[in-house]
């Protein structure tokens, strides 16, 4: 049987802006099947973006979709979630929007483990801009703004959300499809901060300057780098190089941040009572 | 039955203000001279219900209040200069989007860190002009704890009324002095919701001008769904580069203030009459303003007091009245000359012109202003 995007698509909003062979697409349609397995009603879940490519996907999408500025959507998720605590809030965006400029607002939405799911497209680039690097540009890689080659050294966003305090983290990549719905699925029902890291391609400004000859082989690249972490367990530190770990990387649970706010109005309301 | 009163704060005035005027969230991040305004809403907000939350940075702060206020609430946040300056994107999004919301701006001096706990009247041009691209802008400018307690009332109106951010500009004196207050009774102080859709879901445009200036705003979680975004767009809500649709949106979004600046119009004349020499000033200046104008009275001196409570959008049509009254207009102010340019631009060089700054941290005395005062006569 096949899947009915339609279902979710805003009638009228496609063709979307993305270049063929952009990741962004495989993903929009993993949260789609996600959204779908999940049964959540349209009008009570929000997709919120910053700006990017990655951050268009709600514009595509029909439920109350907010695309805010480039970094905020962790804080205008964070408003939106606090106003109304039944509602589901996703985020969705890119690495540059989430981990540079937003970077503040995410790890403390993760320290607050507020109960919003957010999708990083992390394609190891600013790609609407044209290219610029960003902070999960791989050391050595060209980026239009590192002409010889990336000085920085790479920021690991599925590990910077664990030690911020996320209480749901996983990470695949734009090659592994299913698995892309299967964890946000996973992310939506946990209750807490859950972030969902998809490496995903941007042949456009990253593969072109990176000598990468077509898309399937950056999504080859990233099918030999990934390792789930339950094959990784039986690997030794020399196997494991180069490599990174995909599935569910950390799971636990936390009080939730609405919920714990709602505790403290029935404390000041109720002082009496237990 | 005596109205209950109490000595508050301006800044504790400003919290009591909001729950009057029905704030259900409040997010912010401590500065001084307003981090009063965020500790009495942490108090506040949880007995009646209400959501605070001490966001990680003024950025945050104020994505944190659009974000709330899309879903309903009504909103606050509060700041001095340093944040105010980070908000200023934002500050655009809510002015682009039409999100409405209240932010305090309790002044201090500057620019950058400036004197943290020394007060200022330095950030008028920033309320008008702050953010990027063109905008309308809506700031009022109390000058007594009372008045902190009723303005902040009108701000959540306007802001609800007109879709929009709306500033309160305070100055660090009475943001920090003790007055008397008398609490307004509920229902003795208009307090406006914003419009809801008269349409059913299908039919909704967050932005149709169908509907006349201001557009109803649904909540979102509510029976309707929608898009928002900081980009220009079409009526519906989404992207659009269409040269007519972009010019009708930036358009609409001036006039909806414009074509109701008498609405939004507030201003306090003192022995304005007769007066042949006006003050033009606006909080704390305002008060040694009025002492000066009755100095120079008993002096023989037909000296009167324009105070504007709506600094912006500024009351033009007024001033430019006083302008061809009078002989000359002063204009005292704790910065170095920054409401003096919309008096000039209202009064287009129809009287003598000057004014008086300062920005040492201590409030104008009446002596500097009648100096100056007499100085232009
Ligand atoms: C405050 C601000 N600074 C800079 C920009 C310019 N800008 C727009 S998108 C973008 C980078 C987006 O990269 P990423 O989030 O990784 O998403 P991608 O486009 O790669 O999907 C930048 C720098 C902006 N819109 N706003
Ligand atoms: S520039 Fe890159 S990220 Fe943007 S749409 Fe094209 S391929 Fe995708």
């Amino acid at each position: 049987m096949t899947f009915d995007y339609e279902k979710y698509i805003r009638p009228g909003k496609l063709p979307h802006i993305w270049c063929p062979g952009c990741g962004h697409g495989i993903v929009m349609k993993g949260l789609i099947r996600a959204i779908d397995k999940c049964g959540l009603q349209k009008n009570r879940t929000a997709i919120v973006s910053g700006i990017g490519c990655a951050s268009r996907l709600p514009g595509y999408v029909d439920f109350n979709t907010v695309h805010t500025a480039h970094g905020r959507a962790a804080a205008f998720a964070t408003g939106m979630k606090m106003a109304d605590p039944d509602m589901t809030v996703i985020c969705t965006g890119g690495d540059g929007d989430g981990v540079a400029i937003g970077g503040n607002h995410f790890i403390h939405a993760c320290r607050r483990n507020i109960d919003l799911t957010y999708v990083i497209m992390n394609n190891h680039i600013y790609g609407m801009t044209g290219g610029q690097f960003s902070p999960c540009t791989p050391t050595d890689a060209f980026a239009s703004t590192t002409p010889y080659g990336n000085p920085d050294p790479i920021f690991d966003i599925s590990k910077l959300a664990i030690g911020a305090g996320a209480t749901f983290v996983a990470r695949t990549t734009a090659y592994h499809a299913t698995q892309i719905d299967k964890l946000i699925t996973e992310g939506i029902k946990h209750k807490g901060m859950a972030v969902i890291e998809v490496l995903d391609c941007c042949p456009t400004s990253y593969g072109r300057r990176n000598k990468f000859r077509s898309v399937v082989e950056m999504m080859k690249q990233h099918k030999d780098i990934a390792v789930p972490v339950t094959a990784a367990a039986k690997m030794s530190e020399e196997q494991l190089a180069g490599k990174i770990l995909t599935g569910v990387l950390h799971k636990e649970n936390k009080p939730e941040y609405c919920e714990q706010y709602a505790k403290l109005i029935n404390k000041v309301q109720n002082p009496t009572s237990k | 039955m005596a109205k209950k009163s109490a000595l508050l704060q301006g800044n504790e005035a400003c919290a009591h203000g909001a729950i009057y005027a029905g704030c259900t969230f409040f997010g912010g991040y401590p500065i001084t001279p307003s981090s009063e305004i965020a500790e009495v809403m942490s108090k506040l907000l949880p007995k009646v219900g209400g959501k605070f939350i001490q966001m990680e940075d003024e950025i945050g702060a104020m994505a944190a209040i659009i974000g709330a206020s899309l879903c309903g609430h009504k909103v606050l946040d509060a700041t001095s200069g340093p944040g105010m300056s980070l908000k200023q994107e934002l500050m655009g999004y809510a002015c682009i989007a039409e999100v409405p919301c209240v932010i305090v701006n309790v002044m201090r001096g500057g620019p950058s860190t400036g004197m943290p706990t020394g007060p200022s009247q330095s950030d008028v041009m920033q309320a008008k002009w702050g953010t990027h691209g063109d905008h309308a802008a809506i700031a009022v400018a109390p000058a007594s704890c009372q008045e902190i307690f009723s303005e902040t009332v009108r701000a959540f109106n306007l802001a609800e009324t007109y879709r929009m951010p709306v500033q309160i500009l305070v100055d660090e004196i009475i943001a920090h002095m003790r007055e008397k207050i008398v609490f307004p009774e509920p229902g003795e102080l208009e307090v406006v919701s914003r419009r809801k859709p008269e349409v059913g879901p299908d039919q909704y445009k967050p932005f149709d001008p169908s509907f006349g200036d201001v557009p109803p705003l649904a909540a979102m979680g509510s029976d309707y769904r929608f898009h928002v975004t900081g980009l220009n767009k079409a009526p519906d809500g989404f992207p659009t580069t269409k040269a007519e649709l972009v010019d009708a949106e930036e358009r609409r979004q001036i006039r909806k203030v414009n074509d109701h600046a008498a609405a939004i119009e507030k201003n306090e004349e003192y022995l304005m009459d007769d007066a042949e020499v006006a003050i033009v000033a606006f909080g704390i200046s305002s008060r040694s303003a009025r002492m000066a104008v009755d100095i120079l009275r008993g002096e023989g001196v037909k000296a009167g007091l324009f105070r504007p409570i709506t600094i912006w959008p500024f009351p033009e049509k007024r001033v430019a009245e006083i302008g061809r009254q009078v002989k000359a207009i002063v204009v005292p102010e704790m910065n170095l000359g920054q409401l003096i340019h919309a008096v000039e631009r209202s009064t287009k060089g129809s009287c003598i012109l000057d004014g008086v700054g300062r920005v040492d941290g201590e409030p104008l005395t009446p002596d500097q202003i009648m100096d100056k005062v007499k100085e232009v006569l």
